[in-house]
Formats: structure tokens, C-alpha cells, sequence
């Protein structure tokens, strides 16, 4: 009812007409009602939109008309070049990017694969204790990262892994995380079995089923994950907050974060920074939304 | 155990017995990554800050024990121990229940077919996916005192504003409010629920005469109430962990006018990294630990409420 589909070779006149017999059928008492719907959700939107618009407006003000009254709610000039001071002049934000691309690309890959061996495994193993041990999975999603927190540091602490980006990215490998491998198990059981029963008559082993088949077909999900695991990753400030020390070890958030004092920094140039490094996602997110819409429902829901 | 069968011995139960083997060592290599990972990154780490938490320990010197020491300094004497758990109370109290009905509320204008879902969907989750550090840094420079965009807005309909940030009465509120805008997942679940609820149910409602009221009342909520469910368990679980927003916030001002935005994340986080007492920030974790757990269980206990179509969760 929602989504409507509409026809894409609808000429314009096809939709003139269709909705002018709509408007037939409708009473003014729903076409009143959907008025107000979307009179309320154009104005949570502005409480959504509103302050991405402002940070991109403050971020190409002039200096001198930050502090104005009344606001300018579309400036006279726009000063692009605070993104280029801030970026190159004020703080390595070159290398800020870099770890963060390594510790986001890194961890997409190895979240994704053993996410997907573990997933198959809880959603087509035949072994004893299975079910038990899904429940613990699922148990953890509900335990708070500060029970774990210090004897992890101390843990990589002795490994001789502080100031590195070892703490953030070899945990991904060992499963990916709770929440992928509940959502691939989910998508996983959704495949028909046949398609693994005919395989193992041909003589395929359990890794080849899994390469050749299911990986192929799971393409939406795996897809899903990956683009849960970036945005987690890109956005992550308490993880690269405690084990990266030296700047130059500094994630985008970090550097993003240590642009407090006002003397070095003006706002507009923080808002630049902001925005620059919230770009990334944002086109992620317009690009793959399909998926995430899908992927939260995908786990939210069932179990 | 079995041995070498002869092969004129061999049954189709011991080709079977054989078979269940194989699938238990590969299933058990299958999660092997996950399994390993539960017992060095979870299970290991839970059981060791329970046992830290009866030390003193600084990480660097001597680890002692001291037994409950540290449970009874901080329900006895630490004040920033009350205060943090009591802000966090606050933000917990204030947040879950308004994002909760702000979601439903979103998702229930969207399931209306007006035109224009995907863009609205869109615009809702947008912010969920921005960096919480940008966020911060947005909303610190809009609840600016005199030059904020808020404050300014407020001013040209004749209001003065308060300080929000700086102000012992109104940092907290400004907080659950800026929460707001992370009512994005939620919405989306749901979103999904309410498109699960059969279109029969509301007609069959109708045909007795209800009106939208009893329609939403008597059909809406419960079928939504599994999802309901859901979204209030998980929704207390991380706003009690409440930290990145805060601390960027914090980094400016301390922890805010008068402490009232010292969270307890924050002030775990203090003790651990900070002042590097690592036993006593054990302690406090566990706190945390068992309340969340308590009240996800009261949650279970009291949730008769709940109705699931299919008979069991």
C-alpha cells in the first residue's frame, strides 16, 4: 500500500489519469487526513534535515558572518576553502583517513568471511549442542562493552598491541560479531536445502558449498553486512579513543573530536570537518539504503 | 569407543554413527572463529573484571586483593558513583520512552500510504548513520548559548532560551531531545512489524464498529507488541552505556554544569583510563552489568503484555 510501484513506462498522462481517479474515489475526509500525515512528517523531517543543513551552511559561512543576527540561512559567498585549511593545515587529516580506511577495509572483510563460515554453521550444522550454543550468541548481543572492556585492554596490552590498529581489527575476525552472525543465519535458512542436498550428492564438500553456493546467492545480506560493518567502523570512537595513542595513529573521528579550542580552530572550519568526514557515509548510506532497511529488519524481527 | 570393523560387520548404524561424528567436527569448525572468540574476547575478559573487581590494581604495579572493598566504597562513599548512576537513571527514564513513542509515532504516519515513503525513510534514518563525533560537534555549536541556532530561533518568537549545555537544569533534557534524531533502526523494526499486522484484523474491527482510537488500541499495539518488546530491551541496554555524544560534549566542559552530565559510562571510563584504577572500575562495570541484567529480566517477567501470534517467543 505504501510502496507503490509505479509503472515506469507511465507517460505523464497515464499518472495525470490515474491520479485524478483516484481523487474520485478518495474522500476529503482521507484526503484531509494524509494532508496532515505529511504536513507532521515534513516537520520531523526539518528536525531530521535541519541540522545537516545547518552544519553544511556553517561550514562554507565566512568567519565573520557566523556569529550573525538575524541568521543567514543562505550565505552571500561560500568559502570553500575551509575545508581545504582544515584538511591540510590544520590537523593530518590525510592520515587520519588512511587508518581509518585500513581499520573499516580490513574489518569489512574479515567480518564479512567468518561471519558467513560461522552463520552457515549455525544454520545448517548438525552438531550436537547447537542450539545451546546460539543461544549464548545471541546472550552476548545483551552484555555491555565495560564488563569486557578492561581485561581486554590488559589482554592487548600484553600482546604489546597498544598504539596500534591490532585491537580493531583482529576481533573481527573471529566471527564478525553476534548481530552479522545472526543476520546471514537467518538469510542462510532461507535457501532452499535441496540446492545443498543436490551438491552433496555430486560429492561437494561443506567449504565448496558454502563458496559456490551460498555466498553467491546471499549477495543482499552479505551486502547488508558489509556496509553495518563500514559505518560501524568509520563512526567507531571509543575503540580507536582507547587504543590509539600517537596521532599519527589517529582515526577520523579522533582528529575530528581533538578540534576543541577555538583559538586554533574556528567553528566554520569544525563544521567543515564534520561534514568532511561524515561525506563518506552519508553516500554510502544513499547508495545502499535498500539494504538497510532490510538488514535491520532482517534481524530485528525473527528469533 | 568404536574401533576398525571388519567390513562384512560394518551396519548402515555405524555408517551412521560415523556420519553424526563428521557433522559435529565440522559443524564445531564451522563456528570454531565465533567459539574461539566468545571464550578470549567474552568469556574470558567477563570472568577476569569480575576477579578484578575485588583488587586494587593499577596496571602497572602489584595487583592486591581486597575483597568487596571497592562494591562498598562506591555504594557508601563515592558521591560521583551515585551521581553518575542517578544521571544515567535520568537520561534512561527520559530517552527510552520518547524515542520509543517518537519512533512508533514516525512509523505509524509512514504506514498510512502517504507518497513519499522511501524519501521520509531516508531522511529519518540519515542521522543514525552520521559519525556520533559530528554530530556532537554540530549540536554543541546549535545549543550555543546566544549565537546557537536554537537559542536564536527561540529569540525571534520573543523566548530567551536558557543555556542548555551549560545549564544544570536543562543539559540532560537537551541530550534525551539531540537523542532523538537516533530513532532510526527503531522506526525501521518498526516499520516492518506494523506491515506484518493482516489487514483482516483491522476490517473484522471496523465491522464492530471501532473507531481509529480502539482500532490502534485493541489491533495496533497488541500485534506490535513482540516488536515493542524488542525495541524497549535493547533501547535500555544502550542508553545505559550512553558515552561517545557525552564525552565530546564533556571535553569542552568537564562533565557539564554541576556534573549533570557525568554518565556512568564516562565516569567508568575515568576510573579505568584516567586515574588508572583499574579494580575499582571492575566494580563498577559489574554494577552495571547486574543492573541492566536485572532489569532486562524484570522486563521478561512483566511481559505478559506481550502477544505472540504464534504461541511461544
Amino acid at each position: 500500500m505504501s510502496d507503490r510501484t509505479m509503472n515506469t513506462s507511465s507517460t505523464v498522462g497515464h499518472r495525470a489519469q490515474a491520479f485524478g481517479q483516484w481523487l474520485a474515489r478518495t474522500s476529503i475526509r482521507r484526503i484531509i487526513g494524509m494532508t496532515l500525515t505529511l504536513l507532521l512528517l515534513l516537520g520531523a523531517a526539518v528536525f531530521f534535515v535541519g541540522p545537516f543543513y545547518w552544519l553544511f551552511l556553517t561550514a562554507v559561512k565566512p568567519k565573520d558572518q557566523l556569529f550573525t543576527i538575524p541568521l543567514v540561512w543562505w550565505p552571500r559567498e561560500f568559502v570553500w576553502e575551509n575545508f581545504y585549511i582544515l584538511w591540510f593545515t590544520k590537523a593530518p587529516f590525510g592520515s587520519y583517513l588512511l587508518n581509518t580506511v585500513k581499520i573499516t577495509g580490513i574489518n569489512i572483510i574479515g567480518q564479512t568471511l567468518s561471519a558467513s563460515i560461522v552463520a552457515y554453521g549455525f544454520a545448517r550444522g548438525r552438531f550436537w549442542g547447537k542450539d545451546a550454543w546460539f543461544v549464548v550468541l545471541l546472550a552476548t548481543m545483551m552484555i555491555p562493552a565495560q564488563v569486557t572492556l578492561i581485561p581486554l585492554f590488559v589482554i592487548f596490552r600484553n600482546l604489546g598491541w597498544l598504539d596500534s590498529i591490532y585491537p580493531l581489527i583482529v576481533p573481527g575476525f573471529f566471527g564478525g560479531g553476534a548481530y552479522f552472525i545472526f543476520l546471514l543465519r537467518q538469510f542462510f535458512m532461507t535457501l532452499p536445502i535441496e540446492l545443498e542436498e543436490a551438491a552433496r550428492m555430486d560429492g561437494a564438500t561443506t567449504m565448496r558449498i558454502l563458496l559456490t553456493i551460498y555466498l553467491p546467492l546471499s549477495v543482499p545480506a552479505l551486502t547488508a553486512v558489509a556496509v553495518f560493518a563500514f559505518m560501524h567502523h568509520w563512526n567507531d570512537f571509543f575503540g580507536p579513543l582507547l587504543y590509539l595513542n600517537r596521532r599519527a595513529n589517529w582515526t577520523l573521528t579522533l582528529g575530528l573530536a581533538a578540534l576543541q579550542d577555538p583559538q586554533i580552530v574556528d567553528y566554520n572550519e569544525r563544521m567543515a570537518g564534520a561534514f568532511l568526514v561524515s561525506l563518506p557515509c552519508l553516500v554510502v548510506f544513499f547508495m545502499a539504503q535498500r539494504f538497510f532497511t532490510e538488514g535491520v529488519v532482517m534481524s530485528g524481527l525473527k528469533g | 569407543m568404536e574401533t576398525q570393523v571388519s567390513p562384512q560387520l560394518a551396519t548402515s548404524a555405524d555408517r551412521a554413527k560415523r556420519r553424526a561424528r563428521r557433522q559435529n567436527l565440522e559443524g564445531y569448525a564451522l563456528i570454531s572463529p565465533w567459539l574461539l572468540g566468545f571464550f578470549l574476547f567474552t568469556a574470558g575478559p567477563m570472568i577476569a573484571s569480575f576477579v578484578f573487581s575485588f583488587t586494587h590494581w593499577d596496571i602497572v604495579g602489584k595487583m592486591s586483593f581486597i575483597g568487596i572493598a571497592n562494591y562498598r566504597r562506591a555504594f557508601t562513599e563515592d558521591r560521583f558513583f551515585v551521581q553518575s548512576l542517578g544521571n544515567t537513571l535520568y537520561y534512561v527514564g527520559g530517552s527510552v520512552p520518547l524515542r520509543i513513542a517518537f519512533a512508533l509515532g514516525l512509523a505509524l504516519l509512514l504506514n498510512r500510504g502517504v507518497p513519499g515513503l522511501r524519501f521520509f525513510r531516508t531522511i529519518f534514518y540519515l542521522p543514525s548513520v552520521t559519525s556520533m563525533v559530528a554530530m556532537a560537534v554540530l549540536w554543541q555549536w546549535v545549543l550555543q548559548p546566544r549565537t546557537g541556532l536554537v537559542n536564536v530561533l527561540l529569540a525571534s518568537v520573543g523566548i530567551q532560551g536558557p543555556a542548555w549545555l551549560s545549564s544544570p537544569v536543562w543539559a540532560k533534557p537537551a541530550l534525551i531531545v539531540v537523542g532523538l534524531e537516533y530513532i532510526g533502526p527503531q522506526m525501521i523494526i518498526f516499520l516492518a512489524g506494523l506491515k506484518g499486522i493482516p489487514e483482516q484484523l483491522y476490517e473484522a474491527a471496523e465491522l464492530d464498529g471501532a473507531g481509529t482510537w480502539a482500532k490502534f488500541l485493541h489491533v495496533t499495539l497488541p500485534m506490535l507488541s513482540p516488536t515493542l518488546f524488542f525495541n524497549l530491551v535493547t533501547s535500555v541496554i544502550s542508553a545505559f552505556q550512553v558515552f561517545t555524544f557525552v564525552y565530546i560534549l564533556g571535553s569542552q566542559m568537564g562533565h557539564g554544569p554541576m556534573n549533570s552530565l557525568l554518565m556512568y559510562a564516562i565516569y567508568l571510563y575515568e576510573q579505568a583510563f584516567r586515574i588508572m584504577k583499574m579494580g575499582y572500575a571492575s566494580a563498577l562495570a559489574w554494577v552495571l552489568f547486574v543492573i541492566i541484567l536485572v532489569l532486562s529480566l524484570l522486563q521478561l517477567r512483566f511481559s505478559s503484555w506481550v502477544y505472540y501470534e504464534g504461541g511461544a517467543a
